[in-house]
């Protein structure tokens, strides 16, 4: 049972990092263009 | 749109001027957009937006400065690339992202650089066509979208790992005092609470609001039962008990989230198509400079006094005063009337009429309380106010259902309390009926539909705009079309062609065969028409905003406006374009709009689907009568002023129909707001855009049947979901009254009926809509 005591905080916090990560990457704006982004990929010479 | 239009245009313009150039007899399309917008939201009181230009904004507003920019023919990622770099070639540009998706690119400057102009000549040469969209509009609800999609995640998060920590409660031992248990609802409890507070703001601040007018909708019984199954599960959970609802509680609001994300985003979508299509439409005006000098500027930047040169064939982009020059002006889009009127010094001319003469100078005036805008803002605004009170379907399911599930609840804790069950476990009893009729389901009927519904139109080339615009659309009985540009094309065509002597119409079509002028082509389709083959000649000399010349042997032929062909001014207003060849009486050749190919069709099935149809039009009654007879309208209303219109569907609503409209003018605009509902062409002027439930795009009518159509179906539709989830309620509700609904059986129940719901829904996507009735 005392496996438990590490798992569940571990669990937790991963997922956390993953929500975390999500919400971040929703605030800077990586949901804006979907469409866009699929092609942006397929471009190496990044506008400055 | 980006017709070119070499009869009409100055020889003063920059190459690109034929975007602003519009067919003369077309009465509809380029339109100024932010400053009618501005005027109308404001009441009529401050006409200017002020918005960033190069000048304005030196000294100002040192900081960066952004334009965003609607690209209309983005559509792959390589022309996404092609506009970045074309948009960063330009001077003072730092950066430049072109968003896919929305068909849009964002630009920022150095320094209070901001320029348009130069941005948009870039994107013409590398083959895009593109617009300045108004400040006010560049936003267009993406950040509410983003917001509710972080709450989406959040309570997606909460909802899986409670779920984990629940399927382990329920598997494991059944001793309710199990410290593993308890340890495990405690942590359901860390995780839920601060993921309900956060996730859940949308629906509690919603349901505030309505408390606080003393109104019920939706969101209450839904806040109520979130935030009561939270304390009580935390209350339950301190005690040790086994009633800990917390992962009923959040999954929940997951797929409340849900349905709120996918209305929200839909409803951003097609707000934002329409902005493109509005801000793609915006007109720009040649403002003649102190010394002399044209300047082109968004039609939305100017102020009163600033001069301004209207060529022939271009829209005014202001009220204002003619300071030099005399023509004639199509003022179709703002009366309705078809007949061109003679304007002089002096004369005032409105935003949107057609200059069809000779080159003028106009002086734009302020917008004072006598104008025709401001008063068409007056009409739109006291009639806009009836839409307001609608009641949406939800909310009216909630005056019912929100007082039926409160009385259910009080009267199980009651009940239980009586039987002498003590009052905590009738008050989890009672919180278990809460919880169980939580409008879960419910509450995703409508939105789920609606999205559906949305999808469909969107891909029909109908944008949906108002959130309640499908329900009110739904009910309606009579449909009243207005005449130029809605129930016509908006292209002009001959009218007397039959009354021209077939030599003539040959010899006119074949100077006419140089031109792309609006006129022109349409006397080429009519000689076609009658004659099969013209041939073209070479030497045909055409002359900007005059018309076309051609040397033959006894003289010169001239095709075009009556200064040009030198008719006698009195003679001069009987047509639009003449045909001079020397000793021949000129020729009038008189223009007419005509009917949308499909719209016979259009008003045919709308009667097989139970509607009245009507014409109502400001135009003359001969015209309107040719239209309503081609069109088989039976009920039709010529020379109809705006409050006269407004007049009409007021009798009409009086009588107890339900009025759909769909019109396109400026004179329209009050009709378009105080009807039920309204659908307007992508066509139309922006201040009836924006007073229309729907905007559909095309040469063709018949998408207002289908919008009618999927209208009626979504409501039927969204009935269908209230039943399932009613049908639902009615099953478990007894068992919770009677205490036989475990945690397990509420999470279960819930989630079941959402899905159904949504899966019901999603039909409408695909399905085929026949005649209704």
């Amino acid at each position: 049972m005392t496996a438990l005591a590490w798992l569940i905080p571990i669990v937790l916090f991963l997922g956390g990092l993953g929500l975390a990560a999500f919400l971040w990457s929703l605030k800077s704006g990586q949901f804006e263009d979907l469409d866009g982004a699929a092609y942006r990929i397929l471009t190496d010479d990044e506008p400055k | 749109m980006a017709q070119r239009n070499t009869l009409s245009e100055l020889d003063v313009m920059p190459a690109n001027a034929s975007r602003g150039v519009e067919p003369p007899s077309s009465s509809h399309s380029k339109w100024k957009a932010g400053k009618r917008h501005a005027a109308i939201r404001s009441g009529g009181e401050d006409l200017i937006v002020i918005a960033p230009t190069g000048k304005d904004a030196v000294g100002d507003n040192p900081r960066p400065q952004t334009i965003t920019l609607a690209v209309e023919n983005m559509s792959c990622g390589g022309c996404m690339r092609k506009v970045e770099r074309a948009l960063l070639e330009v001077s003072q540009v730092v950066s430049a992202r072109a968003n896919l998706s929305a068909r849009r690119a964002t630009v920022v400057f150095v320094d209070g650089q901001s320029n348009a102009a130069p941005l948009i000549e870039a994107l013409d040469a590398a083959g895009f066509r593109a617009a300045e969209l108004a400040p006010e509009t560049t936003d267009n609800g993406q950040k509410a979208g983003r917001e509710l999609l972080g709450r989406l995640a959040t309570a997606g998060f909460a909802a899986a790992n409670i779920m984990l920590l629940s399927v382990s409660v329920w598997s494991g031992s059944s001793d309710p005092g199990d410290p593993v248990h308890t340890l495990f609802h405690w942590l359901s409890a860390i995780i839920a609470l601060p993921a309900v507070a956060y996730a859940g703001q949308p629906f509690f601040s919603s349901a505030w609001q309505a408390l606080k007018n003393r109104r019920v909708n939706m969101d209450v019984p839904i806040s109520l039962a979130i935030l009561l199954s939270a304390f009580m599960s935390l209350y339950q959970t301190a005690r040790g008990s086994e009633q800990v609802y917390f992962d009923a509680c959040v999954t929940l609001l997951f797929f409340l989230l849900i349905g709120r994300y996918l209305d929200q985003r839909v409803r951003t979508r097609a707000r934002g198509a329409a902005e493109n299509l509005l801000g793609l439409k915006a007109q720009w005006a040649d403002v003649i400079a102190a010394d002399g000098s044209l300047e082109r500027l968004p039609a939305r930047l100017i102020e009163p006094g600033m001069r301004i040169a209207v060529s022939a064939g271009e829209r005014f982009p202001a009220d204002g005063l003619i300071r030099s020059g005399a023509t004639a002006v199509d003022e179709s889009l703002i009366t309705g009337e078809t007949m061109p009127r003679a304007v002089g010094v002096d004369d005032a001319v409105y935003a949107g009429a057609i200059n069809l003469g000779m080159p003028v100078v106009v002086e734009a005036t302020a917008a004072e309380t006598d104008t025709l805008l401001s008063q068409i803002a007056r009409l739109m605004e006291t009639a806009e106010q009836a839409r307001g009170r609608y009641v949406r379907l939800a909310d009216r399911g909630a005056r019912f259902y929100a007082p039926l599930v409160h009385t259910l609840a009080a009267g199980s804790f009651a009940g239980w309390m009586i039987s002498g069950a003590g009052w905590e476990a009738s008050l989890t009893i009672a919180i278990a009926v809460l919880i169980i009729t939580c409008p879960c389901a419910l509450a995703l009927a409508v939105p789920a539909v609606q999205v559906a519904a949305s999808a469909r139109l969107f891909d029909e080339g109908v944008l949906l705009k108002t959130a309640d615009g499908l329900e009110r659309l739904a009910e309606t009985d009579i449909a009243v079309f207005d005449k130029t540009g809605t129930l016509t094309a908006g292209i002009p065509s001959l009218a007397n062609g039959s009354a021209i002597d077939g030599q003539i119409l040959r010899s006119a079509a074949t100077l006419a065969a140089s031109s792309r002028h609006p006129y022109a082509q349409a006397v080429v389709a009519a000689a076609k028409e009658r004659f099969g083959k013209i041939q073209t000649i070479a030497g045909v000399e055409e002359v900007a905003g005059a018309g076309l010349k051609f040397a033959c042997g006894n003289g010169e032929e001239r095709l075009g406006s009556s200064a040009w062909c030198g008719i006698d001014p009195e003679r001069a207003g009987q047509a639009s374009l003449w045909y001079v060849r020397p000793g021949l009486e000129p020729v009038p050749f008189q223009f007419e709009d005509r009917l949308r190919e499909d719209a016979a069709e259009t008003v045919a099935a709308l009667r097989c689907d139970g509607y009245g149809v009507q014409l109502l039009s400001g135009d003359r009654i001969e015209a309107v009568m040719a239209a309503a007879k081609a069109a088989g309208i039976l009920d039709w209303f010529p020379a109809m002023k705006p409050h006269e219109k407004i007049a009409h569907l007021e009798a009409l609503k009086s009588q107890g129909h339900r009025v759909f409209m769909a019109g396109d003018g400026l004179n329209d605009a009050p009709a378009l707001a105080a009807a039920h509902a309204s659908a307007s062409p992508s066509t139309a002027a922006d201040v009836s855009q924006t007073a229309s439930d729907a905007v559909f795009q095309g040469a063709k009518l018949w998408p207002v049947v289908e919008l009618l159509r999927t209208a009626r179906q979504s409501r039927t539709m969204s009935f269908q979901n209230f039943a399932i989830a009613f049908g639902y309620n009615v099953l478990f509700v007894p068992l919770a009254m009677a205490g036989l609904v475990t945690p397990l059986v509420a999470a279960i129940a819930m989630s079941t009926s959402s899905i159904f719901v949504t899966v019901n829904a999603l039909r409408l996507r695909t399905m085929v809509l026949r005649p209704t009735s």
